[in-house]
């Protein structure tokens, strides 16, 4: 029954989005978009259990003091800072005691982390007696500041000017570096891959030689305009035939999987394999 | 003798290509040509006909004509046609209470003003609403008493007809009713938007839903067929015929990729990329992990399997747990085996990468959609001496597998993956049908091909999906 | 190992260390470099030049910060295109720090519309960017093929406020348009998979003219839509921004990236050949030995 009702669940609604899909009432619709809706609730709930996830597996690096444990402090502090900033937003000229109220909170959840990595029951205590502490505090200086709000369903939390800063000076930065590593290690992986190795090798490194000089501007006019042309004829001829065979192939996986998962052939999925 | 045809092959694309380097993308001219001629008054449009959208939830009026015979296109002066609805008055007093309601509502959610009981507001406006909607209906049959034609849209002079879509939502300015009698005029206007000729009054016309979309069905038989087909050789493969599925080299390096970790006492790091629970190669993925768990159970090998979607963390967790039962090593099973690391692109590459330089696998597993992010956890897999695996149907990505992978599942492969590795016939069965479909597709192409170069368009449109 | 075998077995991060040293140097050295451009961004480009004043365009921003360096030009250098032009446009950021880069996009080009610029001859007199006049900001919602097929239905449905907060229907812009189907076109900008969703599930479902603003490594990918019809534009990484900047005669980050972009790629080749002249050179020593 455990699994047999996911199964008959899966039909179920695989079958309806198949039909709704040649249905276009307004009644269909509004299952339709019931549905929807439901897999955005799921979504939601399933991110609250992805963060739990998340703020275990980092309890449980600092807990064996495995290799830079020390980034799981980091790791839930940015968390938890930035959901911070979103929500609030200064009211007043000076920030009051928004940092202090930052600060306090940071050293409950640290509190909350190191109860959680605690073996014996001492430290237990010990750390469960200051998270408290700084909870209260927290809420003290929350309620007792006005140079500060909560903003929950407002954009003001968005405008919050830290949030920004940390968004444009810090997050920014980051992620831009991270996809700038992608140019160095395309230059790598172009170095190895391109040999001559026989004529189709060949065919290879020639297109792209010619792709790869698309880009440079002398060559793109006069007696040298060929590149440009022959550079876009290979990504709007070969590239693109080559690409509808795939994607054609894909394509009829994907149908085939589909169907397979909707009739319960394909159970995979469920750990049935 | 396999370089000649080579040769051939890339001298007939090149012919075959030529003539797309003269092509050029038109560019798109919406601009209606205004010329200077004398604006007297313009001949009507003719032949008004208005009737339901069809194919469509409603709520639409297609509204057509032929063309005025000044239309601009032959040098006279009608530049547009604007298309008026009859209207009743009554859509005043439900504009006024539609604003009550917004203004209400948006108090509410804004907390903005404490001076009224927004709330108890809300509530009146939107009673009051419901109960003067009831009434609209009937207001409209009431035709042509208490109400007045208003403009609804216009065309480009040369257009000869105008869909009017509604919306379906009464709280919407737009609204357009169901069921209801609807009287439509079209103007044809001059430059001098005061000089203009009315056409005949056309109606009354409903709009209402339909249960089927006819538009929709070459969609509809390739799903039969497809289906049928899926069936059709699953049944055969139950009855015992014996279906061959050539070797996937990428599946079959899974098993000694596990055994190379279990003697180097290392783990194994299984990437099911940045898809989410609805995508086809994430749920292929589900299948390899279950594969790959059970032997890992057996092994007694680490694995670790950081996820971007909290939703495919939970079904892998799942999965794995059902793998170590299936294995017998229930015991053994760790929650925090999947976990959750963040819906941030890069920053999961910089976790994903992170462990690969610290745990530094034995063999590193790329399965489901992967992105930009492919190329940098190939390359680091590889300088952290990993044995790597992948599989992806995001074409562009494969390129980079093969780059830096050792062994790579090519698209539709990953999808074979499940079937292979089960060798249950009706797995198989379902792969042949691909097969078989393939053929079909590719018998169409060569007959469409021959049609479009024929000029035989009924053949084309056969296949034209409309919405 | 001779001089040949080294050429082929070069340790990569001499190749970083290059790449690194020519990226820092053509940053630092200013000149400029010549732009063509091709018909895949030209469609784009003049799709959105020839729309009337007050005509709506969505603006798909669905890419995280790590693709700012490809995509943001592109947003720049269209949406301010389109308020030059009178063009409202809708946002709608899918990806998940989409909302922080279409809130600085908006932030920056709606301040530069404040000074009087000439483009391509023509002068545009500064003005005021409004919220809810000139734009409308949907926001960010997960599960993005969902919301992609909920703005067919009615943009209310999934957003039935704005970024911001404020009722779609308080905005004066968003009260006549309650789907595509009141948008002239979407033009998606996205480094990610959000872009099949914007195919199958947008234009394959409602049929709207769609453009792609891909990053550079996606482009080829997307050509097949390009021939069927499906899309009528593609921007293609740094080279399409760089193209749209050209067209509008509004030179930004793009053209500038593009100086580094065409050095970083010659040494790309520069390794390529030294890679292959290793190789030849590696097997014509060893056919002598075996000979």
């Amino acid at each position: 029954m455990k699994r047999q009702l996911p199964f008959a669940l899966v039909f179920l609604f695989g079958i309806f989005m198949l039909f709704q899909y040649f249905v276009p009432h307004e009644k269909s619709e509004w299952v339709y978009e019931f549905l929807l809706d439901w897999v955005v609730v799921i979504g939601i709930f399933a991110l609250a259990l992805g963060i739990w996830s998340l703020f275990r597996v980092s309890v449980d690096k600092i807990k064996l003091r495995k290799e830079n444990y020390g980034y799981s402090y980091i790791t839930l502090a940015g968390l938890f800072v930035m959901v911070a900033f979103g929500f609030t937003h200064r009211v007043a000229e000076p920030w009051g005691l928004y940092f202090v109220w930052i600060i306090l909170s940071l050293l409950c959840l640290a509190s909350l982390m190191q109860l959680r990595a605690s073996t014996n029951s001492g430290q237990k205590k010990k750390y469960l007696a200051s998270a408290l502490i700084f909870l209260v505090l927290a809420i003290i200086v929350a309620i007792y500041d006005d140079a500060w709000k909560f903003y929950f369903y407002t954009a003001e939390g968005l405008e919050n000017s830290m949030f920004r800063a940390f968004f444009d000076y810090i997050l920014i930065p980051i992620l831009s570096t991270m996809f700038a590593l992608l140019a160095f290690f395309i230059a790598s992986a172009a170095y190895r891959a391109f040999r001559a190795r026989n004529v189709l090798a060949t065919l290879l490194l020639i297109a792209a030689l010619v792709v790869m000089l698309r880009f440079c501007p002398w060559i793109q006019s006069g007696d040298t305009a060929w590149v440009s042309k022959a550079s876009n004829w290979l990504m709007n001829v070969p590239n693109l035939a080559g690409q509808r065979a795939i994607v054609v192939g894909i394509g009829l996986g994907i149908v085939a999987t589909a169907l397979k998962i909707i009739l319960g052939i394909e159970r995979g999925y469920m750990g049935k394999g | 003798m396999r370089n000649k045809l080579l040769l051939i092959l890339c001298l007939l694309l090149v012919l075959g290509g030529a003539p797309t380097w003269a092509q050029e993308i038109d560019p798109l001219d919406t601009t209606a040509a205004v010329d200077s001629v004398a604006l007297s008054s313009p001949a009507p449009v003719s032949m008004v006909q208005a009737k339901d959208k069809g194919n469509d939830h409603g709520h639409a009026v297609v509204i057509s004509w032929e063309l005025s015979a000044d239309d601009s296109y032959g040098d006279k002066s009608v530049i547009q046609y604007e298309v008026f609805l009859w209207k009743p008055f009554l859509y005043d007093t439900i504009q006024t209470l539609r604003d009550r309601v917004g203004t209400a509502k948006a108090h509410l959610i804004a907390h903005d003003d404490d001076s009224r009981d927004w709330k108890k507001e809300f509530r009146r406006a939107q009673k009051e609403f419901d109960e003067i909607m009831k009434g609209l209906t009937e207001a409209h049959a009431a035709y042509p008493e208490g109400g007045e034609f208003v403009n609804v849209g216009k065309v480009p002079c040369g257009e000869n007809s105008f869909k009017h879509i509604g919306s379906k939502g009464n709280e919407s300015g737009t609204y357009l009713p169901d069921y209801t009698d609807f009287y439509y005029r079209v103007d044809a206007v001059t430059a001098n938007s005061e000089i203009r000729s009315q056409s005949e009054i056309i109606g009354p016309v409903q709009c209402y839903g339909q249960w089927f979309n006819t538009g929709r069905n070459p969609v509809l038989a390739a799903v039969l067929i497809f289906g049928f087909l899926t069936l059709f050789f699953v049944k055969r493969a139950r009855k015992g015929s014996k279906l061959y599925v050539r070797p996937i080299g990428g599946i079959e390096a899974v098993d000694d990729a596990i055994g190379r970790a279990t003697e180097m006492g290392r783990p194994i790091l299984y990437v099911m990329g940045l898809g989410t629970a609805a995508d086809v190669a994430t749920i292929a993925s589900f299948t390899i992990l279950g594969r790959v768990a059970k032997q890992v159970a057996e092994y007694q090998t680490q694995l670790i399997v950081p996820t971007y979607d909290p939703i495919v963390m939970s079904v892998g967790q799942e999965v794995v747990k059902s793998s170590y039962m299936d294995a017998g090593r229930a015991d053994a099973y760790d929650k925090d085996i999947v976990f959750f690391v963040t819906q941030s692109q890069f920053a999961y590459v910089a976790a994903v990468n992170g462990i690969m330089l610290r745990d530094r696998p034995a063999t590193c597993i790329y399965m489901g959609k992967f992105f930009a992010e492919s190329l940098l956890l190939a390359e680091t897999g590889s300088m952290a001496g990993s044995i790597q695996i992948s599989g992806t149907d995001e074409v562009a990505q494969i390129p980079f597998f093969i780059v830096a992978c050792d062994y790579t599942l090519i698209g539709e492969e990953l999808y074979a993956a499940s079937a292979y590795l089960g060798r249950e016939p009706v797995l198989l069965g379902s792969l042949k049908a691909q097969d078989y479909a393939k053929a079909i597709l590719l018998i169409f192409a060569v007959l469409g091909l021959v049609a479009a170069n024929l000029d035989f368009n009924v053949f084309t449109e056969l296949f034209h999906v409309t919405n | 190992m001779n001089i040949f075998d080294k050429l082929m077995k070069l340790d990569r991060r001499w190749i970083f260390l290059l790449l690194a040293i020519v990226c820092v140097w053509s940053y630092l050295v200013p000149f400029d470099i010549p732009i063509m451009t091709e018909p895949e961004s030209e469609a784009i480009y003049s799709f959105i030049d020839s729309l009337p004043p007050g005509d709506i365009v969505f603006i798909a921003i669905d890419y995280d910060p790590n693709n700012l360096a490809e995509l943001h030009p592109m947003t720049y250098a269209i949406v301010e295109h389109c308020w030059r032009k009178k063009l409202k446009v809708i946002f709608s950021a899918l990806s998940q720090n989409g909302p922080g880069m279409a809130d600085q996009a908006i932030r920056d080009i709606s301040d530069s519309l404040l000074v009087d610029k000439v483009y391509n001859g023509v002068e545009f007199k500064g003005r005021e960017i409004v919220r809810g006049v000139d734009y409308c900001f949907l926001g960010y919602k997960p599960y993005y093929a969902l919301i992609i097929l909920g703005m067919g239905q009615d943009f209310r449905l999934p957003f039935p406020n704005d970024y911001y907060g404020t009722p779609l229907d308080s905005l004066p812009m968003m009260r006549n348009v309650i789907n595509y189907d009141q948008v002239s076109c979407v033009i998606d900008l996205s480094g990610g998979n959000i872009t099949d969703a914007w195919i199958s599930y947008g234009q394959g479902r409602f049929n709207f003219p769609l453009a792609l603003g891909l990053t550079g490594v996606m482009t080829s990918q997307y050509y097949p839509y390009l021939g069927s019809g499906q899309v009528f534009g593609i921007m293609g990484g740094l080279l399409g921004a760089a193209q749209y900047e050209e067209m509008a005669d509004n030179p930004g980050r793009a053209k500038e990236g593009m100086r580094i972009q065409f050095f970083a790629h010659l040494v790309i080749i520069f390794f390529i050949v030294i890679g292959n002249i290793g190789f030849f050179m590696t097997r014509r020593q060893k056919k002598k030995e075996v000979s």
